[in-house]
């Protein structure tokens, strides 16, 4: 620090800033996308090992058999639902009774903020039905949660069936040593939203419940079951939980291991694990599910029930299976076998599971991405901005430190407010004013929401014409240069939050916002800089997002069908923030949108 | 009650042979009885009782009371009643409480070690008990359990009772008169053990049961020591239109009483009665359904609670107990006692008791604050139950840091909140006769009848299992090294830079031939050069 202190030497290393500011940051943001793209060779991914003690060396022998047992539990139950249109809460509580579980229900109901399209829903009431499994070792102080969520259609009664036969076969063993809850929930996501509201006590989305009657201490880990077909040919599981938090390392690992051990087919992402790390191949195939989780953990959405819980700070994962047209099958009995070896793994746990890593990426499933490894990648591209910010603001304290503003109206505050106040319009006003809009247009409720936060958004570039009145003309290059600085610390600021918290969209974020926010200046090709500020514009990314998605899914996308993907992940968005507090939308509606108006303000500044 | 008394009973183990019926000392009387109730989900609770009676006095001396393999060793006496119990709380089972007196906590230490139970327990944690005290290990493991040979005791078989969905312990100490003017104190030793097996594991789904089906042993021989030694079994039916269970072998009595609010009727079977036992030395009672209960849910008893922790997040949650009054019509009032923590620091301004939406405002309150490390909180309340109705009581709180070595060596599985206790008459549906304490069989002991029209119940919440904030103790010098210096380091220069404006001052020239002519100038009165 020495070197900061010292006059001379400081002026050196400001001169040497600013000669090599442009080359400096093409570097650095150079660097930023290469570390990114180094971290699937094999010094930066790990191999994944098991940290929690209690569940590693010790073994234990599956004996689960109900295949048949479960099958018929799931064809009974499509059968009732089928009959009642619902989920058939008497036949469930019935049954679980019949099985030896102390058995509740839950009934909720939602009004959503405006219809949910995609899942054909508006006024939600359902009823969730759940089964404790007492321990007879422990006195009700700790619990594990198994979950099947279920969705208007009638898919996911194998799960039910294989739930059920895994409790008949819980409920006859003497080891447990934690309560086990069944938990059939209606709604998928919501009932299992509702569920946890009410088990915690809280009310975070204004969800209406009745209370829990029965409860089972605190849980300790959670698995997410979807199964829709007796058989399946591999197991897909899903770690990318609410507003892009994961589970503990070691669930997953455990999950892993009894892949492995009844040689079952696994994936992650639905993409097959590469065997061969050394050569080219094997990174580069880890590349594309790196990037499928990155931009799923980016969207911040719960991928599966398991998403809820982790705000609960209960561990969670959610297993899918997969019916493809690959030869071999593995039938309910191994997936009953793997749930079972889990948990009885679980059981054993003494503490919360917590030695292993909370933040990490996989480029597959048995490699892993540490935090410490990952991070630097965004450090690089967030070290763009600081440069460019420290340009600035030598180039301003060169140019006048003495000279004052006359007018006393500095130029660089004007437009804050007026683009913050945009930010709170496309926050507040879709939702408030779709009854308005479909009494003037004929839109539906969805359709009204979605336009009017385009509209908003669209109009917020109108606003550098309106704020120019305002500003004066006195020393035209100070005005903007003092408003890019401002613009430019706070876009490094909350990008550097957003990565810490979710490092997938502040990575996104910044890989796309960092070059523009950069170059942004109200000289040179207008033309150019406004296309490509546009194209950058989080909106945008948004876009972008959902077309790399799908094509490293390899189910590419045509342009209609992504313009309709991205209206419809708008509403969903939105729609996800109101019902479990997704954060998303607020943050790119208060947060970064306002700050990249800011930078389309520098481009046209007059 | 007297809770400063300095008892200092110490508790060894022998480790000699012999049952519990082998070693007595002749002035010893020992009493035995087994209460065998089938339970309407299908479960069987079977509930030991040993009371031993010992005439001696034990103010002056050090004695021995032997029990066979453990032995208790008083060396100051006190006339003081003394408890303890290991129960995993499981209220979904109507079961007998455990309902101790006093509490003094190294003695419990000193009984958990003798009923091989793994409690945590240490002073500061634990309260000076109040109106209604509460004396529950919160976490009681058990590990071990030897018992022989003759007379009930041959059907406590470990490997079968380990096996049961519930079980617990207790041992009570108390001084009984010998007279009636109460000249002289005997002191009564009283060991009950109560085990409630499951219908789903042992019976195969199967209601009917048998001694060997359930404990893998028969009766064989009465004790030869004990005065009395006893095998009740409920045969209550549960509808009252016909017979629907039968025993075998048939019963020689039936004893009618009044438990907990209903009419019972009990089949008694003596040991001491040499016909019982017959000539294959093997008593093997059964029960058979003729009409097996459905499988409903058991009925819901008057009085029930809940109790959990809210909220998410490692700062702030709330404790909740909610208090289910089922009775149709009668409103009754409830003692309820709360020791938390002092690490979960209470909000006691936000303690809201709400009985069908309505604020119910407790007749009376006793708050002792907490002190850090010394002295939990204690909560006391007395609250009027509504018919019919839920009652919630809720409380904040905000979790406290630790100093890094106040944690336990397993920090991540959470902090122990004992159970809160709930002491209640309750009003029972059929009147009860007062009873003779002595002549009663000795279950009755577990269920206190107040008057005719009440009985009494205490009830213990489950035990809760906080998180508190924990740091990362796998590495904490690296990172406590690494912060202290990387602040030390950064801090200092970062406020420089901050605070001060650097000029660069240039060399001063001139020396010797400088200074004069600025002295020069200064008398002068001449600005300096």
């Amino acid at each position: 620090m020495g070197l900061l202190s010292d006059p001379v030497r400081r002026r050196a290393l400001a001169r040497l800033v600013l000669r090599l500011n442009a080359p400096l940051c093409v570097l650095s943001y150079v660097a930023g996308i290469a570390w990114f793209l180094a971290l699937v060779f094999p010094p930066l991914t790990q191999r994944t090992y098991m940290s929690e003690n209690a569940m590693g060396s010790t073994m234990v022998e599956e004996q689960f058999a109900g295949g048949d047992r479960a099958r018929a539990f799931a064809r009974d139950f499509a059968a009732h639902r089928k009959k009642s249109g619902a989920l058939p809460v008497a036949w469930l509580e019935r049954t679980m009774r019949s099985v030896g579980l102390e058995v509740y229900t839950q009934s909720f109901s939602r009004k959503l903020p405006f219809p949910d399209e995609t899942h054909e829903r508006y006024m939600v009431s359902g009823t969730n039905v759940y089964g404790i499994l007492r321990a007879p070792r422990a006195a009700s102080t700790e619990s594990l949660v198994l979950t099947v969520p279920c969705g208007s259609d009638s898919t996911n009664s194998q799960a039910v069936g294989l739930l059920l036969a895994l409790a008949a076969h819980f409920r006859g063993q003497i080891y447990w040593a934690k309560d086990i809850v069944f938990l059939v929930t209606e709604h998928d996501l919501l009932g299992t939203e509702a569920w946890l509201e009410a088990y915690h006590d809280v009310n975070v989305t204004g969800m209406q419940s009745s209370p829990l009657q029965g409860r089972a201490g605190a849980i300790q880990a959670a698995v997410a079951l979807e199964l829709s077909s007796d058989v399946v040919t591999s197991l897909d599981v899903a770690v990318e939980g609410l507003n892009g938090q994961l589970p503990n390392l070691d669930l997953l690992n455990l999950f892993q291991t009894f892949c492995q051990k009844g040689g079952l087919l696994c994936t992650l992402q639905g993409k097959l694990q590469p065997e061969d790390w050394t050569s080219l191949d094997g990174p580069l195939q880890g590349l594309q599910t790196l990037l499928l989780m990155v931009l799923r953990q980016a969207s911040g959405r719960p991928h599966g029930s398991h998403g809820l819980f982790l705000r609960y700070r209960v561990e969670a994962l959610t297993l899918r299976g997969i019916n493809s047209f690959r030869q071999y099958k593995y039938d309910l009995v191994a997936v009953g076998k793997a749930l079972e070896g889990m948990f009885r793994k679980l059981n054993h746990l003494l503490e919360r599971l917590h030695q292993s890593f909370f933040l990490y990426l996989l480029p597959g499933l048995s490699r892993f991405v540490s935090i410490g490894l990952y991070m630097p990648a965004v450090g690089f591209l967030l070290l763009v901005l600081g440069l460019k910010a420290l340009e600035l603001w030598m180039q301003l304290h060169e140019a006048g430190m003495g000279l004052e503003e006359p007018g006393g109206a500095p130029g660089p505050s004007v437009p804050l407010p007026p683009s913050q106040a945009m930010g709170l319009a496309l926050y507040v006003l879709p939702v408030l004013g779709q009854h308005v809009a479909t009494q003037h247009f004929p839109v539906a409720e969805a359709e009204a929401v979605v336009l009017t936060l385009l509209a908003i958004y669209a109009a917020g570039l109108a606003l550098p014409h309106n704020t120019h009145r305002v500003v004066s003309t006195q020393a035209p290059d100070r005005g903007w240069m003092a408003l890019k600085l401002v613009a430019l610390i706070y876009l490094a600021l909350q990008l550097g939050c957003i990565a810490l918290t979710n490092f997938s969209l502040g990575f996104l974020l910044a890989t796309t916002m960092v070059p523009t926010a950069a170059l942004a200046k109200p000289h040179g090709p207008r033309t150019l800089y406004a296309a490509l500020l546009v194209l950058t514009s989080p909106a945008a990314t948004l876009l972008g997002s959902l077309f790399l998605w799908r094509e490293l899914q390899e189910a590419p996308l045509s342009l209609a069908e992504g313009w309709q993907l991205f209206l419809a992940a708008l509403a969903q968005g939105v729609l996800e923030h109101h019902t479990y507090g997704a954060l998303l939308f607020p943050l790119l509606s208060l947060g970064l949108y306002p700050c990249w108006l800011l930078f389309w303000n520098v481009l046209f500044w007059k | 009650m007297a809770a400063a008394m300095p008892l200092a009973l110490l508790v060894l183990l022998l480790l000699g042979p012999g049952g519990w019926c082998l070693a007595e000392p002749p002035r010893d009387s020992l009493r035995e009885e087994l209460v065998i109730t089938p339970l309407p989900s299908g479960d069987v609770a079977a509930t030991f009782q040993f009371r031993t009676r010992w005439d001696s006095e034990l103010q002056r001396e050090g004695v021995w009371i032997n029990l066979g393999r453990s032995s208790v060793m008083s060396s100051q006496g006190s006339s003081a009643p003394l408890s303890t119990s290991s129960t995993p709380p499981t209220q979904s089972l109507p079961l007998p409480p455990s309902n101790p007196w006093v509490w003094p906590m190294t003695l419990t230490t000193t009984f958990c070690a003798m009923l091989c139970c793994r409690g945590r327990w240490s002073a500061p944690k634990t309260s000076p008990p109040g109106r209604s005290s509460c004396p529950v290990v919160p976490r009681a493991s058990l590990i071990s359990f030897h018992l022989l040979q003759a007379g009930l005791s041959v059907l406590l078989k470990a490997d079968r009772l380990f096996h049961t969905s519930y079980h617990s312990q207790a041992v009570h100490i108390r001084p009984v008169c010998r007279n009636a003017r109460c000249t002289s104190i005997s002191w009564e030793l009283r060991q009950t053990l109560s085990v409630v097996f499951d219908a789903f594991i042992t019976g195969q789904g199967k209601k009917d049961w048998s001694l060997f089906r359930m404990f893998s042993r028969t009766l064989t021989e009465p004790c030869p020591l004990a005065s009395e030694s006893r095998v009740y079994v409920d045969i209550t039916t549960y509808n009252q239109d016909n017979e629907t269970l039968e025993v075998h072998p048939p019963p020689t009595t039936t004893y009618q009483d009044v438990i907990l609010g209903t009419r019972k009727t009990y089949a008694i079977y003596d040991l001491l009665d040499t016909a019982m036992i017959n000539n294959s030395r093997n008593l093997n009672i059964q029960l058979k359904w003729k009409r097996p209960p459905e499988n409903e849910a058991p009925p819901v008893p008057f009085l029930h609670a809940q109790r959990y922790v809210s909220g998410y997040g490692l700062q702030k949650g709330e404790l909740s107990t909610l208090l289910y009054n089922t009775h149709p019509y009668r409103a009754f009032p409830v003692l309820l006692l709360d020791t938390v923590p002092w690490y979960l620091r209470l909000y006691v301004h936000t303690l809201t008791i709400t009985s069908k939406g309505k604020e119910n405002k407790p007749s009376y309150i006793h708050y002792q604050p907490a002190q850090d490390r010394l002295q939990p909180h204690l909560l006391e309340m007395l609250i009027q139950l509504p018919a019919n109705s839920v009652t919630k009581v809720s409380i904040q709180f905000e979790r406290a840091l630790l100093k890094w070595t106040e944690y336990t060596p397993d920090p991540n599985h959470g902090f122990y909140v004992s159970p809160s206790v709930l002491s209640a008459l309750v009003p029972s549906m059929v009147a009860a006769k007062p009873v003779d304490w002595e002549e009663s069989p000795l279950f009755n002991s577990l269920f206190p009848v107040s008057d005719g029209s009440n009985y009494f119940v205490r009830l213990y919440t489950e035990p809760l299992l906080v998180n508190l904030p924990t740091p990362d103790f796998s590495m904490p010098y690296n990172v406590i090294c690494l912060t202290c210096t990387v602040v030390a380091v950064c801090y200092g220069s970062f406020y420089n830079l901050l605070t001060r404006t650097f000029h660069i001052e240039e060399p001063r020239t001139g020396g010797l031939a400088k200074r004069l002519a600025n002295l020069i100038r200064r008398a002068r009165g001449v600005p300096p050069l």
